[in-house]
């Protein structure tokens, strides 16, 4: 378990991050979520003693990942996948990492059968690497120690669409058997497909945390019909505040089932009905952070 | 202690669900050292660092047998020839060592296998001691031999004008630059500005202090205490003998190595690693 209390980080002129708080809970898949420099990357590297806090703590299971005895055995790390020495091979780089825990050369086979990399592509020097392959020594390595707790900052990055459907049924799995895994991610349809429970940081506070149902829920209910202005109309009478929204769909508050009762009380027939989840991680995400989003999303 | 024995507990005991807290053993010192020295050699520019020793060992012992007038084939010019190039490298393997988890910025995977960066700049210092003292033995190795061969060339006695006094103090000479890159290193963090910043500190400054010492004659007596190159030279002569000597070299060690390296450390320990 990740237990993040109170976090703060600042620096000359402006805080990093600001009074976070959140955990990450054994048997689940935690997304950690935001737009660009809000604080995710921050966050993560306090949590493995990279970065000095200015107040607040993180803790692994308890611990001061600081105090961990053997770090690498307890929780995996990658932050980032280009940050390897470029002129060792990638199997050196992991055999550098397993003699440090002490562990025996053999697994450093396994990992790298384990994410794919050949034989030959392991002789190869990092800085020939592509992204996609860095990423699957990043993750060779932060599965080197047999951990129990993974933080991973954008490892879907730069994988091939096979890749990511592999890292998404290895961090499942891993997280079935007990792992607690922390993910941060742009590509939000991975984040929605893979987190049990979504964490969402703007300007460096905590803007939702929950789990993915009940922040989903929260994003209401959209509705297709052949006239949507009919349709919004008839739920304004009803009541219900709605938006139009350019696509020719309809979003509201109110759950599903209560549209689908005003359009049918109002003759209207619907072409989609659902709860807003789907397009749903994308919208909440974008409307929670609103305020922080460079571009100032016109809403 | 008394030995107990284990019964293997049945395995019902565990359940999968409650993930069980394994007991770690911090990581030993010795593990690490041998870390450090294997990271100092199994990049491209470690490995032909190390390749360069050698060969530019054998490079000066062949120059000097081919060059040297017949009164010069002595162990001392052997041992000349083969000091320069290794007081030029070993400093930069100090740096590199240190500098390349921040350029390379495999720091971020090594200070989160081991948080106590303490401990980790501790082991490459060793790492780097080690790596100074066999560099040395070997280059003395080869310098012996091409001696012998080179008398043996030229015709003449085989001269061992290097006493026994003076082959230490030119590894302590050697050990001296390979602190001053290593020191440089912690405290700049940066492999081209320590680079640079070495060369500046070895070749530019003594040129200024030589300089200030001529012109102002309170320098010149200064000088000894604060110069670490005309400290290093004395050791590379086998000339500091006196305690004033030793104690001048004393303070140049101190001035330019414990101070920095202990302000260097303090904020290496909270650095950012990015």
């Amino acid at each position: 378990m990740i237990t993040v209390e109170s976090l703060t980080r600042r620096y000359a002129g402006f805080t990093a991050v600001d009074n976070v708080s959140f955990t990450a809970q054994p048997g689940r898949v935690t997304g950690f979520l935001g737009p660009n420099g809000a604080g995710k990357s921050t966050t993560m590297r306090v949590m493995v003693g990279l970065t000095v806090p200015t107040s607040g703590t993180a803790t692994i299971n308890g611990e001061r990942f600081a105090d961990l005895p053997n770090p690498g055995l307890e929780v995996g790390v990658l932050l980032d996948a280009s940050a390897q020495h470029a002129g060792r091979t990638g199997r050196e780089i992991l055999s550098v990492a397993a003699a440090t825990m002490g562990l025996p050369g053999s697994r450093v086979d396994e990992m790298l059968e384990l994410v794919s990399l050949t034989p030959t592509e392991a002789k190869r020097r990092v800085r020939n690497y592509s992204l996609g392959m860095r990423q699957r020594l990043g993750i060779a390595t932060a599965l080197l120690g047999d951990p129990k707790v993974l933080i991973l900052d954008e490892p879907a990055n730069g994988l091939d669409p096979a890749g990511i459907r592999w890292m998404r049924d290895l961090l499942t799995g891993f997280a079935s058997q007990g792992g607690t895994v922390l993910l941060s991610s742009h590509l939000l349809h991975e984040i929605e497909v893979i987190a049990d429970d979504l964490v969402v940081i703007g300007n460096g506070k905590i803007v939702a945390s929950g789990t993915k149902e009940e922040l989903l829920a929260a994003a209401g209910t959209l509705a297709r019909s052949t006239s949507p202005r009919d349709l919004a109309h008839a739920l304004e009478q009803a009541g219900i505040p709605s938006t139009l929204a350019g696509d020719g769909s309809v979003r509201t508050d109110a759950d599903p089932a209560r549209v689908g009762t005003v359009a049918l009380t109002a003759g209207i027939a619907l072409t989609e009905l659902r709860s807003a989840e789907g397009a749903g991680l994308e919208d909440m995400f974008l409307s929670l952070t609103a305020d922080t989003q460079r571009e100032g999303v016109a809403a | 202690m008394t030995a107990t024995t284990v019964s293997p507990t049945t395995s019902t005991d565990i359940t999968e669900a409650a993930p069980v807290r394994r007991t770690a053993r911090p990581i030993p010192t010795a593990r690490l050292i041998k870390v450090e020295l294997r990271k100092m050699f199994n990049t491209r520019s470690g490995f032909w660092m190390l390749i360069s020793i050698g060969a530019l060992s054998v490079i000066a012992t062949g120059a000097v047998i081919i060059f040297a007038p017949d009164s010069a084939v002595t162990y001392e010019n052997f041992a000349a020839a083969i000091g320069f190039p290794m007081s030029v490298i070993l400093p930069m393997i100090a740096i590199l060592g240190v500098t390349s988890e921040w350029s390379q910025r495999s720091g971020l995977t090594t200070f989160t296998l081991v948080p106590s960066r303490g401990r980790v700049i501790g082991a490459k210092a060793i790492a780097t001691f080690l790596v100074g003292i066999v560099s040395m033995a070997v280059a003395f190795a080869v310098g012996a031999l091409g001696n012998l061969a080179g008398s043996t060339l030229a015709g003449v006695d085989t001269v061992w004008d290097i006493s026994l006094a003076t082959a230490p103090q030119i590894v302590l000479g050697n050990l001296v630059g390979m602190a001053i890159g290593f020191t440089l290193g912690v405290v700049l963090r940066n492999s081209a500005a320590a680079i640079v910043g070495y060369f500046v500190v070895s070749l530019v400054l003594p040129g200024i202090l030589a300089l200030l010492a001529s012109v102002r004659e309170w320098f010149y007596d200064l000088q000894p205490w604060i110069d670490w190159n005309y400290t290093q030279v004395s050791l590379f002569e086998g000339a500091t003998n006196t305690t004033k000597e030793w104690a001048m070299l004393g303070s140049t060690t101190m001035i330019w190595i414990v101070v920095p390296l202990v302000v260097g450390l303090l904020f290496l320990r909270r650095s950012e690693v990015k």
